[in-house]
């Protein structure tokens, strides 16, 4: 059966999924992790974990790509690492797309994380403590089902931003067809080859029916994880 | 035996209490809001460090700021109910049931889920969710949910005060019956007077996070010098009775205290059971030289122990008395009563109570040899002329 979809836009839709993947999977623990630490933890040097994170919201995406490049590249000293103990090269392949992909979808992902923990009822964790749970059972079996429909809030949007990165992802791992060329630069590639157009409109409609896809599907989890846990989020 | 001795400064209190209590029965925390019953429940539970001091329940010590112990809440196993019932929302009864019971060490699990949910009332309810429950419910769920965990002792900071008086009323009975029912010592928090009367054994008076007083709850109702303190309920007495038998042909039940027998309405208790009564001074009218034939069920001789100095704004028209009538008894009468009566210390008078006006309080099935019932033996004779 002919699909609807072109070998080469199914190559760029196929690596954009699996890019914004990946690097969701990545950064969730990551992320809760750290919206965890700037919800409840009082530590020295809070604000400037908070800065750092939000970073990439506000610096030019070419910025951070550049700055990925320097640090992860072959010769940057974490790419070095990398590549030394791991045999991982991330610089100009799908694997440095997703990273691209998940340090700006980073901040997005805390925010919202951070934004449930703070909305549950800690009164609940002391609850469950005079019930004979330790701290990392009331974690599991009270804090993390609440802040649920926050991680499916962020990674939603994670999902999304990581899905429209384009200036960090093309700055750090270039444009390079079936390894890093995601729908946006995909997009972008066509715009710039004359008599493209058609191809280029496509590629935005595939895009836009993707975003809208991506939300009603995390609206109806979202709905359904409301109905089962009665959390007020 | 609880002891507890602890201090903790906050910014607008400083809590500095010390007393020893038997854990045996209901201990209840009074005292106006904001002097520090509650931290000082979050002390017990260890959900609040004090900043030195040391608590011991039944020779367990949970806290001791010289030897740096401080179980952490988990590992003290009391049982906490809440004033809003803190039901996990993502849960049903069921998993908030058996959230502590599983988590109960096997071998102090003393307390059967079928059990709690009969006393309780609350079987009907297992597959709901918390917020599909009325307030009522939500409160039974959570004392089944404390229970249910097995804990030495229950905590609850005042339960019923997020609840109207029906749903209150609804609650109390259960309370009441898990106390009897499974033998659970509570200490209980309160600014309710009523509730104390009802439950509690043993009263801890707070004042400025401070314990003012401690004793048996008969006493300390009783007691003029704490009137500041335990006023705001309506003056009056109360007294510990035992039923003594039912004259089932006028539907009354017969009430022995210290002092003789008091004629109620139908009391549903065996006889031998406890029964507390309360009696408000205005209902308890005086007579003195011979009683004719009178309608009150209540007629009982006693003398005149204390005329009261009108407390301060109280109205002047009326003057409390205290009689001995075995026991001590809290009578309000106009001054013009007093002044044409010629009471006086010493002065033997009858005192006359309608059946019906007293509220018999403490349904409890406890038995004679379990605890003293009568309490007011105890009290200190010495303040009695």
């Amino acid at each position: 059966m002919d699909s609807f979809l072109t070998p080469i836009e199914i190559e760029a839709l196929a690596l954009s999924l699996r890019v914004s993947f990946w690097a969701m999977v990545w950064s969730l623990p990551a992320g809760v992790a750290v919206a965890w630490l700037l919800a409840r933890a009082e530590f020295p040097g809070r604000t400037l974990v908070d800065v750092v994170i939000h970073l990439p919201l506000v610096l030019p995406p070419v910025v951070v790509g550049y700055l990925l490049l320097l640090l992860l590249g072959t010769q940057g000293p974490l790419g070095a690492l990398l590549q030394d103990w791991f045999g991982v090269t991330v610089a100009f392949t799908w694997k440095g797309a997703a990273v691209a992909a998940a340090v700006m979808a980073f901040p997005l992902m805390v925010r919202a994380i951070r934004l449930s923990f703070e909305a549950v009822d800690r009164r609940l964790e002391a609850a469950a403590r005079t019930l004979g749970a330790g701290p990392v059972t009331v974690f599991a079996t009270i804090t993390l089902p609440l802040i649920l429909p926050g991680i499916l809030t962020g990674l939603v949007l994670g999902f999304a931003r990581a899905l429209g990165e384009f200036g960090a992802t093309i700055t750090f791992v270039s444009n390079i067809p079936g390894e890093t060329r995601t729908l946006p630069v995909a997009l972008y590639s066509l715009t710039q080859t004359p008599g493209a157009e058609g191809a280029a409109l496509r590629i935005m409609i595939i895009s836009v029916v993707l975003a809208f896809a991506a939300l009603a599907g995390s609206e109806f989890l979202a709905r359904r994880i409301r109905a089962r846990s009665g959390a007020a989020l | 035996m609880i002891r507890i001795d602890v201090e903790k400064t906050f910014p607008a209190i400083r809590i500095e209490a010390r007393f020893e209590a038997d854990t045996r029965g209901v201990v209840a925390l009074f005292g106006r809001s904001g002097t520090g019953k509650t931290s000082l429940v979050n002390m017990l539970a260890g959900l609040l460090r004090p900043d030195r001091g040391r608590i011991e329940i039944d020779g367990r010590v949970l806290f001791d700021s010289a030897s740096g112990i401080d179980l952490p809440p988990e590992k003290r196993r009391l049982g906490y109910v809440f004033q809003e019932s803190r039901l996990f929302p993502h849960m049903s009864v069921r998993g908030n049931l058996e959230y502590g019971m599983r988590r109960a060490p096997r071998a102090e699990r003393r307390i059967a889920l079928d059990e709690a949910l009969d006393v309780l009332g609350i079987g009907h309810l297992l597959h709901r969710r918390p917020r599909e429950l009325s307030g009522g419910e939500r409160q039974r769920v959570a004392l089944g949910r404390a229970l249910l965990a097995s804990p030495r002792l229950l905590l609850m900071d005042e339960p019923l005060a997020s609840l109207d008086g029906a749903r209150k009323a609804e609650i109390l009975p259960f309370i009441a019956r898990l106390r009897d029912a499974f033998a659970m010592p509570v200490v209980y928090v309160t600014h309710a007077m009523d509730e104390i009367v009802q439950l509690a054994d043993t009263l801890v008076l707070m004042d400025e996070g401070r314990v003012a007083a401690i004793g048996p709850v008969e006493d300390l109702t009783s007691r003029l010098d704490l009137r500041p303190l335990t006023g705001r309920y309506e003056a009056g007495s109360v007294i510990a009775t035992t039923v003594a038998g039912h004259e089932d042909e006028y539907g009354l039940t017969r009430l022995a205290f210290p002092g003789g027998e008091l004629r109620v309405p139908h009391v549903d208790a065996e006889i031998g059971a406890a029964v507390r009564v309360r009696i408000r001074a205005r209902d308890v009218s005086l007579a003195v030289g011979q009683v004719g034939r009178v309608s009150e069920l209540n007629v009982i001789p006693g003398t005149v122990a204390e005329i009261a100095a009108p407390a301060e704004g109280q109205r002047q028209t009326d003057v409390d008395i205290r009689l001995d009538i075995g026991v001590p008894l809290w009578v309000r009468i106009a001054r013009r009563s007093l002044a044409e009566l010629g009471l006086a210390p010493g002065v033997a008078v009858s005192a006359m109570i309608k059946g019906t006006s007293i509220d018999r309080l403490s349904l409890s099935r406890r038995k004679l040899d379990e605890r003293t019932p009568m309490g007011d033996e105890e009290a200190p004779t010495g303040r009695l002329p």
